[in-house]
């Protein structure tokens, strides 16, 4: 693996300590969602619609609850009715009525898989057995899945009141396009007429799923006093609890949520499920209600993220000088809007340095499952077209793929055409390291090519508090809210071991539990490790100011007298009088006589988060007999700011462009003529396994972010956001065909070899 | 209908359980034993979260009935380290920080350590076809190649 990290300036940030909740996961310890007990616990399963799209005519559950060991049902009438009211989310906005509706249908069921009723039983076995006994009449509507049949005049209407926003004048009559948006810089027209090359093209990519191998699980218990435990796997617990809360009418405070291990998010675990079916069904019964989804249901009834179609045209000198560039993109939101066409507009030209751009984009409604963030939530959809263009240019005008793009890269100073100017980004940095890296000088083999694309992540900080508690033996106990998927516990006890200069393996953190620490947005938009570690590093000077404080008044000079260096409290100079310097360790001995625990708080909304830019090297071998695609060597290289764990950055860059190639050669949503999905599986729905992949090697830049005390940017989603164009510009020189259609899965790569009479 | 009487052996410890005829061994060590470090992740034998040894041999647990493993010996995670020293596997993914989620880790390294038992010098090949069957959606499989190679090194002494 080529080391391009600096030589650390740092004692602890920089380093590769072994994670501090590691040895508890591979000993089998940690608990996962479904790894929870409770006493007299009931299993809670959920019935599902086995149409795309249909009326409820009548729901009869009288039939369930008469079996012996069935506790109780639960349907929509369950769930009081919600105003239809956008609330900002993080990277989306939320919509309760939506989210009543998804989690359990009212009126009509929109999707093969969308829950219809849910019961709790003493069993497994007897859960089921209800479910089968439960009688549902429907009235079965046409369906449409694909977002281009679902705008046709004339396609199946899922939602009987939506009017398109966006649109001047508004239409009159209710359609499958939620919203459109523009984003528009400079003169595109323009920038085309100064252009002497101008490509345009038009690119599909399939519905593919997060993939966590944990499937959702949790586990509620709801009291006769009205408050009620969460154990839940999730991203965020606190957006869990103000979700439950909402749906079931229920008061915040009184719902204690907790975060299990989790096994894999990816964005996923961001919105509810199970969740406010469980707590309404503890409700019932005032037994804990334990509900695990199958893996189909996990594929069926949980959020891919959008399929989509994306038209890209864009103009160039003869020199490569972009001059103009357009997009129209038009994302699969599933059965409620809120697909990610914004941030795939937003994405789609932000690596380069641009004056006249136009991006449109279409939010579109269909038969599917509400889609829900998947790691740079429409990022990947929007730079596979736009960074396959840039490849077809460079081919085009005989140009370096890297040289085309130095001319054009977005770099501190450049105003993206969403809006910002960006302050220092490390898109030339990553551009340059993959112009002089070993990968990108290697031979090729026959049959073999490579190509390169970059990609572009925007970050995002917000609301997160951190405890950090000073123990009366000197050791500390970090308290985060921010659940922990891939190594952040490391990172931030990291932080705190450097601000405080001590032995990291004398912090041990916690992912606290909503009564026990303040709110917590969830873990996404790469703001974790950015964000917790903002508030560990002030809760941390924190710590020190106060251990200072009670060093002043052991000694019985000012406070400003004291001074903390070297990891002891110190008299600031000779004024100060000679006292012997003392430890955290010894203030923490005397804490309790000196005025109380010590006890770092931060609460705060972490500003200042700053995009993270990353360029991938493909090689693949494509083989003219078969069609298959076999990647035979890749490079991950992204800006990281600065790496706190080296290993947990590398293993972002290389678990996210795994990712990718998953989504570029095989992922996809396969759905029959009856609306159903027909590949809700891992042996069909085929993520990338072991045999199929070389190593992933990684080159971490660092352009330290200002706005961050040791320069973190978020890395966890950009990774994903290049591949899928990397592979197509490697495929194209492996097979001499350029697609432009997702996955590049055998069968359509032999078929289209063999029509351009390369196989 | 009456349950099955089985017993058998995990970790080397003799345990007795009572299981319905459909119960999986995977439900049974979860939900009759409280041995919770085998995953479920699919159910259907296609992701490894749920592998665990019976005679050696490495299964899905998933796919095996409860009342099978009468009269074997079950070896799952929670058997892998010995009191306070951990098995050179669980070091070394801990090392190469191979584990993000963690939570095809117990899965991941009884089929590693199923694969040292047969062959102690595995190509890097022989590694990715061996661990095909287990998925991990966070590492890209990278740092589990590197950890299982340096665990198979470090075990034969080189």
């Amino acid at each position: 693996m080529q080391e391009r990290v600096k030589k650390p300036q740092f004692d602890v940030v920089g380093t590769r300590p072994v994670r501090p909740d590691g040895v508890d996961k591979v000993t089998g310890r940690a608990k996962y969602g479904a790894d929870l007990k409770m006493a007299g616990q009931l299993v809670g399963k959920v019935l599902r619609s086995p149409h795309a799209h249909a009326r409820i005519k009548s729901i009869d559950v009288s039939k369930a609850l008469a079996l012996p060991g069935v506790k109780a049902v639960v349907t929509a009438e369950d769930f009081p009715g919600q105003p239809s009211e956008f609330i900002p989310a993080g990277e989306g906005v939320v919509n309760y009525r939506d989210m009543t509706s998804n989690v359990m249908a009212r009126a009509k069921v929109l999707y093969e898989g969308h829950a219809v009723a849910a019961v709790a039983a003493l069993n497994e076995k007897t859960a089921l057995a209800a479910l089968d006994a439960i009688k549902v009449e429907y009235e079965v509507l046409p369906h449409v899945i694909d977002e281009m049949e679902a705008i046709k005049p004339g396609a199946p209407i899922l939602h009987e009141d939506m009017i398109t926003t966006g649109v001047t004048p508004a239409p009159t009559k209710a359609s499958n396009i939620a919203k459109r948006v523009e984003f528009v810089l400079g003169d595109a027209a323009k920038g085309f007429g100064e252009a002497d090359l101008i490509v345009e093209r038009e690119f599909k990519t399939k519905a593919v799923h997060q993939g966590y191998i944990e499937p959702h699980a949790c586990l509620a218990s709801a009291s006769e006093d009205g408050s009620a435990e969460l154990w839940v796997t999730t991203q965020g617990h606190w957006v869990v609890r103000a979700y439950c809360a909402k749906l079931l009418g229920w008061e915040i405070g009184k719902i204690r949520v907790t975060s299990s291990e989790i096994g894999g998010g990816f964005g996923g675990k961001t919105v509810v499920y199970l969740e406010p079916l469980a707590l309404a069904l503890s409700k019932k019964t005032r037994r804990p209600v334990k509900m695990v989804m199958s893996r189909e249901e996990v594929f069926k009834a949980s959020g891919p993220t959008s399929g989509g179609t994306v038209k890209v045209k864009m103009g160039v000198k003869k020199d490569g000088r972009i001059t103009a560039a357009e997009a129209e993109i038009t994302l699969q939101a599933g059965a409620f809007q809120g697909s990610p066409v914004q941030p795939a507009c937003m994405c789609a030209f932000a690596n380069y340095d641009l004056e006249n751009v136009k991006v449109v984009g279409y939010d579109v409604v269909s038969n599917r499952p509400k889609v829900a963030a998947y790691r740079a939530p429409g990022g990947p959809i929007s730079t596979y077209g736009v960074e396959s263009v840039v490849d077809e240019i460079a081919e085009k005008l005989g140009m370096c793929p890297i040289e085309l793009r130095l001319k054009n890269a977005a770099k501190e100073g450049t105003r993206a055409a969403y809006g910002p100017k960006f302050g220092p980004v490390g898109l030339i940095e990553c551009l340059e390291a993959a112009k002089e890296s070993d990968h990108w000088k290697a031979p090729l083999g026959p049959n073999q090519g490579r190509g390169l694309a970059a990609g572009f992540w925007f970050n995002i900080g917000g609301e997160t508090t951190v405890s950090l508690q000073l123990n009366e033996d000197g050791t500390l106990t970090l308290m985060a809210g921010t659940p922990d998927i891939g190594g952040l516990r490391a990172s931030l006890c990291m932080m705190a071991a450097e601000e405080l200069k001590m032995d990291v393996s004398k912090i041990r953190p916690i992912i606290a539990d909503t009564s026990s620490l303040g709110y917590n947005f969830l873990t996404g938009g790469s703001r974790s490790t950015f964000s917790s570690g903002m508030a560990t590093v002030e809760a941390a000077r924190s710590i020190v100011k106060q251990a200072c404080g009670r060093a002043a008044k052991l000694w019985d000079i000012p406070e400003e007298a004291v001074t903390f260096e070297d990891g002891m409290i110190r008299p600031a100079g000779e004024n100060a009088g000679k006292h012997k310097p003392m430890s955290l360790s010894d203030i923490a001995k005397v804490a309790g006589k000196t005025g109380g625990a010590i006890v770092g708080y931060a609460a705060i909304s972490a500003q200042g988060a700053a995009p993270s830019f990353g360029v991938h090297i493909a090689d693949t071998e494509v083989d003219p007999g078969t069609g298959k695609v076999t990647v035979t060597r890749y490079t991950a290289i992204q800006d990281a700011g600065k790496a706190i764990h080296p290993s947990y950055v590398e293993g972002q860059y290389q678990g996210g462009a795994v990712q990718g190639i998953g989504w570029a050669l095989n992922e996809e949503y396969i759905y029959g003529a009856d609306g159903k999905l027909q590949n809700a599986g891992f042996l069909d729905y085929r993520v990338p396994v072991a045999s199929d992949l070389p190593m992933i090697d990684t080159i971490i830049i660092e352009v330290p972010n200002p706005r961050h005390p040791y320069g973190v940017r978020g890395i966890g989603e950009t990774p994903i956001v290049p591949p899928m164009a990397a592979i197509g510009a490697s495929v194209r020189r492996a097979s001499g065909v350029r697609f432009f259609e997702l996955p590049m899965s055998p069968p359509k790569v032999l078929k289209a070899m063999k029509a351009a009479g390369k196989a | 209908m009456a349950k099955h009487h089985v017993t058998t052996t995990v970790n080397g410890d003799p345990v007795e359980y009572l299981c319905e005829s459909e119960q999986t061994l995977l439900d049974c060590l979860r939900d009759e034993l409280d041995l919770i470090g085998a995953k479920e992740g699919c159910s259907s034998g296609d992701c490894g979260a749920c592998s665990v040894l019976i005679d050696g041999r490495l299964v899905c647990s998933c796919l095996v009935l409860g009342v099978e493993a009468e009269g074997k010996e079950v070896e799952t995670i929670e058997g892998m380290a010995q009191g306070d020293e951990l098995h050179p596997l669980q070091r070394k993914f801990l090392e190469h920080a191979a584990l993000q989620c963690g939570i095809c880790t117990p899965g991941v390294l009884i089929a590693a350590k199923a694969l040292l038992a047969k062959n102690p010098d595995p190509t890097e090949t022989q590694v990715r076809y061996w661990l095909a069957g287990n998925l991990c959606r966070c590492t890209g499989y990278d740092k589990i190649v590197r950890a299982v190679m340096d665990a198979a090194a470090e075990m034969r002494g080189a």
